[in-house]
């Protein structure tokens, strides 16, 4: 019976959103108290509503009710209790469920907190986020029923992939997902202003918290799924330049875009036109990135749907909203009021040039995700582009940003001197140059790419510490801290990122136990290898022992396992995590002669990649609270006069 | 500046950098794609030798053998033309690599004619098929 219930909640969610897209538009044209009263409360419900839906089936979930077909295709009985769980979104129809669930409650969220924007925007704001709501409710009620029956029941379910029986599972897609879909919300804003042609600085601060939080989620998304990929896949990277991991970055380029031009609408009023587009293209990336994943085109872990015709509806919807959005924004943009001019050297215009070079890496990154699908669609003749051509297209751009990035907020609103920039740029100069002769001196031979990032990051984690120097540090307001904050977590980041490709040391080899390896500062016995058993796995194990000169011995456990359902083999690499660095073992297949393969990394600085991702989501949320906080005191204020 | 000039001129910017942006991912693009070549491929085109391609088919019956040093590995991908490829590939094969069955290798092919590979690729199921080859076989069925 519950199942039956939760496709009773997903219909009534869907008929909601008809109806609160129905009143908004009416409400707009008649200018009915009534009906434009009745929209907030439509969203809200609707949330709930289809919030209810998504709990049925993780309820299903967790019961393992082997009658539904989803819960039998992708789940086992024998499964811990955390996997069973995280497994309703390990799924094409669960995942689709959690993504309009997002999208629902984020409507609801604005409908019940948003008290900056004018009424009639807002209104709009809600029509539009019902009207993206319901295309979804379409695909999932019509296309991918989660709820689906199976009759008869079988006696036991086929499991879940053994590749997302991690607690990353848990954590990883909900908050990609409140990221991605979030954007939409970018999108309502920008489509509900272009309705009612109200785009100001005002406008801009309503919408900033809402960029901020979406973008707060989609880099947390980003940062955990680039360290899932890294320790479980065993292959050593970080990131692959996988389609699926371009279409998470992909929005959150825009994203990171959107969040910056945002700024100058709110502080200087400039840029009005451009930032209605770049909410638009964030959420045509999102879209976008949703097709690519959902509809079977790419094959990976990610993708679970292969199904040409779900893969047509997601393709429609995503023509059908892009769509209509540019053709609003071709029909109105023009009676949007020209915005503040300012000075090309100025913080604007160091924004204006974040935003183009953001914007020219999105271009990239799509070129390059889309180029071998539209090939093979069109002359059916098959290429891959991978790192090689990513690698060398964004490295240098991402460094020209990065630069730009140090050197922004160092420069003065609307105009500024040359010479006054040079001079508060140089101290961070300065310490750029020492880490140029130093590393020329002490590392010769480094590659171009690792080597400049290293320098840029030495340089660029100097000046964004630099708007603090010679500030009342209590005094500083909290979005500033922020922006610190984030753009020191970039050039921590790229630290990471240039001493990985720049000092990894890699052993590849096949051992019998009782020899030792040397791998950079390590010296690693290979003491033996023993079966053990899981819940659901049975594997070899390897005993390491490592050791760092005259250091504490320490004992590693890489495995490789098998899991009975569905059938599969993975390798689980252990990893010894350090100030330093991180030492990563791999244990590969026997010789059938005594030797086993053993691949082992030496990884210096390598966890700087993610702690600064950290740091840049940290750095969101700090300018969060700052903005509404400063937003609250001000509306204080107004309402005191 | 007038507030026109600057619009003009903001999206004149705009244009220049997306327009660099695509040139530089095209030329990158040129010298950087890999190719997808099935044994076939290479019997009727010959060699594309020292660029980075990929090499996709079955691995052959019998044709894998292991090296000395107990990481390398050569073997022979072959197709439903018979044609056939030698590989070597220093590294630890994915789980589910085995004899008669199928393959994807990324790699160049050295001045011998033998390819050597970079990469094996994953399959990560046992439903998996590297894409490159489904539609292959997908072709092969449709011809019979």
């Amino acid at each position: 019976m519950i199942a039956e219930f939760g496709l009773a909640a997903l219909w009534v969610a869907a008929a909601l959103s008809l109806l609160q897209l129905v009143a908004a538009a009416a409400g707009l044209r008649s200018d009915s108290e009534a009906l434009l009263g009745s929209v907030r409360p439509l969203a809200v419900v609707q949330a709930a509503a289809v919030a209810l839906a998504f709990a049925v089936l993780i309820l299903l979930f967790l019961r393992t009710d082997l009658s539904v077909l989803l819960v039998a295709a992708n789940s086992h009985s024998a499964k811990p209790w955390i996997y069973k769980f995280a497994g309703t979104w390990g799924n094409h129809e669960g995942s689709m469920l959690l993504w309009v669930a997002v999208l629902s409650v984020a409507g609801g969220a604005v409908a019940l907190f948003e008290r900056k924007l004018q009424q009639r925007t807002l209104i709009a704001t809600l029509a539009a986020q019902a009207a993206i709501g319901l295309g979804f409710y379409a695909f999932l009620l019509f296309a991918s029923n989660p709820f689906a029956r199976l009759d008869p029941a079988p006696a036991e379910g086929q499991g879940l992939n053994p590749l997302l029986q991690d607690p990353g599972l848990a954590f990883h897609p909900p908050t990609l997902y409140f990221g991605y879909v979030g954007i939409s919300i970018a999108f309502s804003f920008a489509v509900g202003a272009l309705i009612t042609r109200d785009v100001g600085p005002a406008f801009a601060r309503a919408m900033r918290p809402w960029v901020l939080a979406a973008w707060i989620m989609l880099t947390l998304g980003i940062t955990a799924g680039s360290y899932w990929a890294y320790y479980e896949l065993g292959w050593g990277g970080w990131w692959f330049w996988d389609p699926v991991e371009n279409a998470s970055l992909m929005p959150w380029l825009a994203a990171t875009a959107l969040l910056h031009s945002v700024s100058v609408l709110a502080t200087r009023d400039g840029l009005r036109a451009w930032t209605i587009m770049l909410a638009v293209v964030a959420f045509s990336m999102s879209m976008i990135g949703t097709f690519l994943v959902r509809s079977g085109i790419l094959t990976s872990v990610h993708a679970f749907a292969v199904d040409p015709e779900r893969g047509t509806f997601i393709l429609a919807l995503l023509g059908i909203y892009i769509g209509s959005a540019l053709a609003l924004y071709a029909v109105r943009i023009a009676t949007v009021r020209q915005g503040a001019t300012f000075n090309l050297l100025s913080r604007e215009g160091s924004l204006v040039a974040n935003n183009l070079l953001l914007t020219a890496l999105l271009g990239i990154v799509l070129v390059g995700t889309l180029y071998p699908l539209a090939l093979e669609a069109a002359t059916g003749e098959k290429l891959s582009v991978g790192p090689p051509y990513f690698n060398s297209t964004t490295g240098p751009l991402a460094l020209i940003l990065v630069a730009i990035m140090a050197a922004g907020p160092l420069i003065r609103w609307r105009h500024d001197q040359l010479r006054m920039v040079v001079r508060r740029l140089a101290i961070p100069l300065a310490i750029a140059a020492t880490a140029l002769v130093g590393l020329l001196v002490f590392q010769p031979g480094l590659h171009i790419l690792p080597l400049l990032g290293l320098v840029f990051a030495a340089g660029a984690g100097a000046a964004s510490i630099a708007p603090l120097v010679k500030r009342n540090l209590r005094r500083t307001p909290l979005f500033t801290w922020g922006m610190v904050v984030a753009h020191l977590g970039v050039a921590v980041s790229l630290a990471g990122m240039a001493s990985e490709s720049a000092f990894t040391r890699e052993r590849l080899v096949a051992a019998r136990p009782g020899e030792t390896v040397i791998v950079g500062p390590y010296t690693i016995r290979f003491d033996s290898v023993d079966p053990v058993a899981g819940p659901n796995w049975s594997a070899i194990e390897a005993t390491l022992t490592a050791r760092r000169g005259q250091g504490t011995p320490f004992t590693l456990h890489p495995q490789a396992r098998t899991f009975s359902a569905p059938p599969m083999e993975t390798s689980e690499a252990a990893i010894a995590t350090r100030l330093d660095g991180q030492l990563y073992t791999v244990l590969g297949k026997s010789d059938g002669q005594g030797r086993w393969q053993l691949r082992l990394w030496w990884k210096p600085l390598v966890t700087l990649i993610w702690l600064g991702g950290g740091m840049i989501a940290f750095g969101g949320l700090l300018s969060l609270v700052g903005h509404l906080r400063r937003d609250r005191r001000s509306a204080r204020r107004e309402a005191f006069e | 500046m007038k507030a026109k000039h600057q619009r003009l001129l903001l999206v004149g910017l705009a244009l220049v950098a997306l327009l660099a942006a695509v040139l530089l991912a095209m030329s990158a693009l040129k010298d950087q794609a890999a190719y997808f070549y099935a044994p076939g491929d290479i019997a009727r085109n010959g060699v594309p030798e020292g660029r980075a391609v990929r090499i996709g088919g079955m691995v052959q019956q019998g044709s894998i053998v292991r090296e000395t040093d107990g990481v390398t590995i050569r073997f022979v991908v072959t197709d439903e033309t018979q044609a056939t490829v030698p590989v070597r590939f220093k590294g630890i094969v994915p789980d589910l690599f085995k004899e008669d069955s199928g393959v994807v290798a990324e790699g160049r092919f050295g001045p011998d004619g033998m390819f050597v590979a970079d990469e094996i690729l994953a399959k990560h199921d046992e439903n998996y098929r590297p894409p490159e080859l489904a539609g292959n076989r997908h072709k092969a069925e449709s011809l019979e």
